[in-house]
């Protein structure tokens, strides 16, 4: 029969033995050597039936097919944009994939999107290590003006968008700011200047306390304080 | 020479005072520090990041780099500053230490920088260094299969001796300086050098007071780790 040696929601370090028995399955976060399984990571366990997952606590952003995330143009080509994500490699996106108007040969490609511009993408392609694509085609993808960007732990992301998008709508409704949420942990918030600070305040607490319970209530309190 | 009396007075088999802290530097992807007595190292660990020079790079793995440094001010006398050849050896078994847990498969054509620092030195280093090291790749959320936990051992006159030293290590009687890195869970070694000489049976007894030295170092690591969050409290 296995065991199960630290609890639901407790903190793991590397190499810490979570569970014993072939009853468990590791799941993500973990791995199994002999009968044990085990944290390759410092992070939350979450178990679901036999399934012993580990969310981590921090690192970096791993791309993903279908991520949404938000960048930054660093580099432009003859036929399109590289962006910095916050991963290692640049992702390119082409012209093809970046805008749906006609563009002439030769056109003078700033005029779509310019060095340093802020933009919302989603990732169509990760291949082996290298290349990334990304495309501008989708509801909500564009280049974001105004506003201001914040960085967090991109695995607290979950936890800052909530079940069912419950945390960000609540902030969202609370402060009457626009706010759009990237996948690699870059937050745009836009809206008035003190219910942005606001907005921002909200978000860092919930990176800060995210593997605390009753969260919700808190960053309601917090925003309803004011 | 007898060596009846350790001349800070711990116990042969007693470490000196040790302590640890994970996320001291901001702009690091994970950082942590660890203090053994008088030595301090710090650690910042950046990365998974693009590896250049270019051909470094391997479609296979990532890259492990270690960069070991001691301040000028870390020593009584004034080290000249920057890299010399002790401290690119101790940056290269620093690497050899950590590289059998840390697992980089995920992260093709990248590196993951380490950079230790020594802010003070009191003998051990090395060992110091690589707890540091440890402690940062595990903040900066890089997967590894356990963890290292480090201290040094040896011979200082006729009794094996658990972590050395500066005046230890200088003991006129001849000392023997062992620093040992083990990992936490399977207990393999990673890390054994030997500075002087020492008999076989010596060995093997100064290498499981090592390890008892290590279980201690590994609690004081998990609490350093955990502590970052638990600490965390209801404002």
């Amino acid at each position: 029969m296995g065991k199960l040696l630290l609890k639901d929601r407790e903190i793991a370090i590397p190499g810490e033995k979570l569970a014993e028995g072939m009853d468990y399955l590791p799941a993500g976060g973990t791995f199994r050597e002999g009968e044990g399984i085990y944290a390759s990571q410092l992070g939350l366990i979450s178990v679901s039936g036999r399934l012993v997952k580990l969310i981590p606590l921090n690192g970096k952003y791993f791309p993903k097919k279908g991520d949404m995330i938000i960048g930054k143009i660093v580099d432009m080509g003859f036929s399109g944009w590289r962006v910095d994500f916050g991963w290692a490699f640049e992702a390119n996106l082409s012209m093809r994939d970046a805008t749906s108007e006609f563009v002439e040969k030769r056109a003078d490609l700033s005029q779509y999107y310019d060095f340093g511009d802020i933009i919302a993408a989603q990732i169509t392609h990760v291949s082996g290590s290298k290349i990334i694509d990304l495309s501008m085609r989708g509801p909500g993808l564009r280049k974001l003006q105004g506003g201001k960007l914040i960085d967090v732990t991109p695995s607290k992301v979950p936890r800052i968008i909530g079940k069912q998008g419950s945390m960000i709508s609540m902030i969202k409704e609370k402060t009457g700011c626009n706010l759009l949420i990237g996948q690699n942990g870059v937050i745009w918030v836009s809206g008035d200047r003190d219910n942005e600070v606001l907005a921002t305040k909200a978000i860092l607490k919930i990176e800060k306390e995210s593997h605390l319970d009753g969260l919700t209530d808190k960053i309601k309190e917090l925003l309803e304080k004011k | 020479m007898k060596y009846t009396k350790r001349l800070d007075g711990r116990k042969f088999d007693e470490s000196r005072e040790m302590s640890a802290k994970v996320g001291i530097i901001k702009r690091a992807d994970g950082s942590a520090m660890f203090c053994i007595g008088k030595t301090k190292a710090i650690a910042a660990v950046y990365g998974p990041r693009q590896l250049f020079p270019g051909f470094l790079q391997n479609p296979e793995k990532g890259l492990l780099r270690c960069y070991y440094d001691m301040t000028s001010f870390s020593v009584t006398e004034r080290k000249r500053p920057g890299p010399n050849r002790r401290s690119v050896e101790i940056g290269m078994v620093t690497e050899n230490a950590l590289n059998p847990v840390v697992d980089l498969s995920k992260f093709p054509n990248t590196v993951v920088d380490i950079f230790i620092e020594i802010i003070q030195a009191d003998a051990g280093t090395r060992c110091a260094g690589i707890c540091a090291a440890a402690m940062a790749l595990a903040d900066a959320g890089v997967p590894m299969k356990d963890l290292i936990c480090s201290i040094s051992v040896g011979k200082v006159g006729d009794k094996i001796v658990l972590d050395l030293n500066k005046d230890e290590e200088d003991f006129e009687g001849g000392s023997t300086d062992i620093p040992v890195a083990i990992m936490a869970r399977t207990k393999e070694i990673t890390l054994l050098q030997l500075d002087g000489d020492i008999k076989r049976e010596e060995l093997i007894e100064a290498l499981k007071v090592a390890q008892k030295g290590c279980d201690k170092i590994y609690e004081i690591q998990r609490k350093a780790l955990k502590d970052q969050y638990e600490g965390v409290k209801d404002e």
